[in-house]
């Protein structure tokens, strides 16, 4: 017999992030390091930690490994609990027409004899691709105090923006009525961030229903949230007034990390009173050498820079060589960059090498006098894990690489 | 190595070390920008394949409990085997059983207080470490020699030339015959006598569980205390004791400028490479600090900065240890700055050890001198 937990949270894994390109290759998007020693599931597994929220379901599918061995038995959140705790949940084969997850709700269903042992009152709903930092338990407080059937996390946006998300219409008392996915002429600037409460008894007979239609494409935003509000469902909007960053693309990905490099950053990642938490690299410090110039930057502990560092973010175990210069630049675990190589507003990926005096990238303006822009990239140069330039070789600016290049 | 365990003398010999074991036991200073001096004896043990591990405590010891928590960092807390901390007067009773008077005049006193613990293992070989060594060593090696040459104890030493030193300890040194078998043992001789490279003891001592237990018993019995004067040198010729080299890189921590020069010795490449970028890494206590911010107009030159820092100032031949602050136009020179610290705007350092939590005020200037660095006690605010 399992303890009866009020919440159980849910983390929504599985994708692949195709917009971030060759970074994806071997990762899903939620393990994709972020911010010189985390990754982007860190910031959903913090919040529910320091939310108080202890039994946390992971859900994937696509490129699982790198997840799997991260997320391990959950001790670096403080997951690894006697009753609850992270659990990955693997799609697995069930009856004669075993498959994938179809949709977003369809993975919940599929794991519902997980949530249905915790018996629990609430279950949240979250996704691994955003940086944010928010205490789901003030929202349950919240949907508890509205008598919600589903209250649904909101941000708001400009009337622009508001075309690319899904924007919830409420009447004054933040209820829902209407809820459109990216709408041409949005009503409201309320976008949906992905996060939602539900009160269990609820979710499952929607989901039940929702599975019944062989229509349906299993989704929360397509189909659960428009049938509960059909039905005349108490939805509510939870406004969410901090700093929340989808991550979704290169460009996006390359601006949340140099927004850390802000003097009054929104987001505080040494803020004692909610920790993001992640694993550790295990390294020593970082060494600065005698010819070293660092300015503007983030290092991780294991770094051994020699050569210049500006405005850039530079991730655990990486080498910088003598006379190198890495500039506007984000640097992912454990790349060497050789003596004299250039890289200007790039992402590089896992375990890259980059030869001596090789050129990755360019400054973006320098690239937009004379080149079209890439089409994931930008002026951005990206290169997958594990990429090998060789000396002196030259990688332009919106390139993305997922070869060797020697 | 299922069949050896460890020993961890925690509480080594700390009057050299200046207001920075006011607090706390040597082995837990702070070292290396995020390490406490202890994670490099107890890191070799768990790398070695030894999954149990005693720590032998003393006084001030609850720095180090609150560093060593439950052992998961060193993977070490266990259903089988695992850490175990043994503080003193821990096993009751009274005269040979109460595990003498908590004062621990020498090793052999310390272990008898840890004689129920050694008595109830199951294990051949007892290693015994002591947790003042700056080293990154594979026991492994070690104990198959032991075996190999079928010694009752097998001692580990490095070629070094002795160190005049305040107190006169300058270590215990081993004659070593061509089959590596020890032959004579001096301990504490002048380094105005005794010139040159010799095989000094780098207190890691490797024996058979059976005859620790007979050799503490004796020793309990006689009133002798001495694991070097009691055991090893007056039983040189009738145990088989044997020698073993280490040639890595090894400091000792026993005064403020052996722990200054054993920082120092981090920024060199090589020691570095030695010691953390081996298969056998160095765990320590983790923080969960985000990594390092440089601001504009800052400059860092041949130094080690640790997780959770912001710097804006100058910073030269260093250590700069996790979550320390040094504000816009700050100059720190050939200092260590531990954790937490806070120099302030216009302050200079040099060859000064900041010991945690300090604060020093704006434009304050502290100078201490490359064979004397200057000390500032935990806390406190300049």
């Amino acid at each position: 017999m399992r303890t009866k937990k009020r919440t159980v949270a849910m983390l929504l894994a599985g994708g692949q992030g195709s917009r971030l390109g060759v970074l994806t290759k071997k990762v899903a998007k939620p393990a994709i390091p972020f911010g010189g020693k985390y990754r982007i599931i860190d910031f959903p597994l913090s919040n529910c930690v320091n939310s108080g929220i202890d039994t946390v379901g992971v859900l994937t599918q696509y490129m699982p490994l790198d997840l799997n061995a991260y997320i391990g038995n959950g001790q670096p959140w403080d997951l690894d609990r006697n009753d609850g705790g992270v659990s990955v949940l693997p799609p697995y084969s069930r009856g004669a027409n075993d498959e994938w997850y179809k949709g977003t709700a369809n993975a919940i269903y599929q794991n519902m004899h997980f949530i249905e042992r915790y018996d629990p009152e609430y279950v949240v709903i979250l996704s691994g691709d955003h940086i944010y930092k928010m205490d789901y338990n003030a929202m349950i407080e919240y949907h508890e105090e509205k008598g919600a059937a589903a209250t649904i996390a909101a941000l708001n946006v400009t009337l622009e923006e508001a075309t690319r998300f899904g924007i919830l219409n409420t009447t004054d008392d933040n209820k829902v009525y209407e809820f459109e996915e990216k709408p041409a002429h949005p009503k409201s600037t309320k976008a949906s961030m992905g996060v939602y409460v539900f009160t269990w008894k609820k979710l499952k007979q929607y989901q039940e229903a929702d599975e019944a239609d062989p229509n349906s494409s299993n989704d929360f935003g397509k189909n659960i949230i428009p049938n509960m509000l059909n039905a005349g469902e108490a939805l509510y909007t939870y406004e969410f007034a901090g700093y929340w960053k989808d991550v979704g693309t290169l460009q996006s990905l390359w601006d949340a990390n140099m927004e850390l490099l802000l003097e009054d950053s929104p987001i505080k990642l040494n803020d004692n009173s909610w920790k993001i938490y992640a694993r550790n690299p295990n390294e020593p410090p970082v060494y600065n050498g005698p010819d070293s110039k660092i300015i503007n930057s983030m290092v991780c502990e294991g770094s051994v820079i020699e050569g210049t560092v500006e405005h850039s973010v530079i991730f655990y175990g990486v080498k910088i060589g003598k006379g190198a210069v890495v500039k506007d630049s984000v640097i992912l675990p454990n790349t060497v960059i050789e003596d004299g190589a250039v890289v200007e507003y790039s992402i590089t990926g896992q375990e890259v090498h980059i030869g001596k005096n090789a050129r990755v990238g360019a400054s973006e303006d320098v690239a937009k006098a004379f080149l079209a822009p890439g089409k994931m990239t930008g002026y951005l140069a990206v290169l997958a894990d594990e990429t090998q330039i060789g000396d002196g070789i030259v990688v332009k600016p919106g390139e993305m690489l997922d070869q060797n290049r020697l | 190595m299922r069949n050896t365990m460890g020993l961890l003398f925690a509480y080594q010999n700390d009057e050299q070390m200046k207001v920075l074991t006011q607090k706390r036991a040597l082995s837990s200073i702070p070292f290396g920008g995020r390490y406490r001096v202890v994670d490099f004896a107890l890191s070799n043990l768990v790398n070695s394949g030894i999954t149990k591990v005693g720590i032998i405590t003393r006084d001030n010891y609850q720095s180090l409990m609150d560093h060593l928590g439950s052992g998961k960092e060193w993977d070490l807390s266990r259903k089988n085997g695992g850490m175990y901390l043994l503080p003193p007067f821990s096993q009751g009773g009274t005269g040979f059983a109460a595990g003498g008077s908590g004062v621990y005049r020498g090793k052999m006193e310390a272990l008898l207080n840890a004689h129920n613990f050694i008595r109830k293992s199951d294990a051949e070989n007892v290693i015994l470490s002591a947790a003042d060594c700056i080293f990154n060593m594979d026991f492994r090696e070690v104990v198959e020699y032991h075996e190999e040459k079928d010694a009752d104890i097998t001692v580990i030493y490095h070629k070094a030339a002795l160190e005049e030193k305040e107190n006169g300890e300058t270590g215990t040194i081993y004659t070593v015959d061509e089959d590596g078998r020890i032959t004579d043992v001096a301990i504490n001789p002048s380094p105005a006598i005794v010139k040159g490279e010799v095989n000094l003891g780098i207190s890691q001592i490797i024996i058979g569980r059976t005859l620790l237990e007979t050799l503490i018993n004796e020793c309990a019995s006689h009133n002798m205390y001495s694991l070097h004067r009691d055991v090893l040198q007056r039983r040189v010729h009738d145990l088989k004791i044997y020698g073993y080299e280490y040639t890595g890189y090894c400091a000792k921590i026993d005064s403020v400028a052996t722990f200054f020069d054993a920082n120092m010795d981090l920024l060199s490449e090589d020691i570095r490479q030695q010691l953390f970028y081996q298969d056998r890494q160095i765990f320590t206590k983790i923080r969960d600090e985000s990594p390092a911010i440089y601001r504009e107009g800052c400059e860092v030159k041949n130094s080690l900065v640790a997780d959770g820092c912001i710097i804006e100032g100058t910073v030269e031949n260093s250590i700069i240890f996790r979550g320390v602050r040094v504000r816009k136009g700050a100059v720190i020179r050939n200092s260590i700055v531990m954790q937490d610290c806070e120099i302030q705007t216009g302050t200079q350092l040099e060859y000064t050890i900041v010991d945690k939590d300090v604060v020093i005020r704006e434009n304050r200037k502290l100078f201490g001198y490359k064979m004397y660095p200057m000390v500032l006690a935990k806390g406190s605010v300049v």
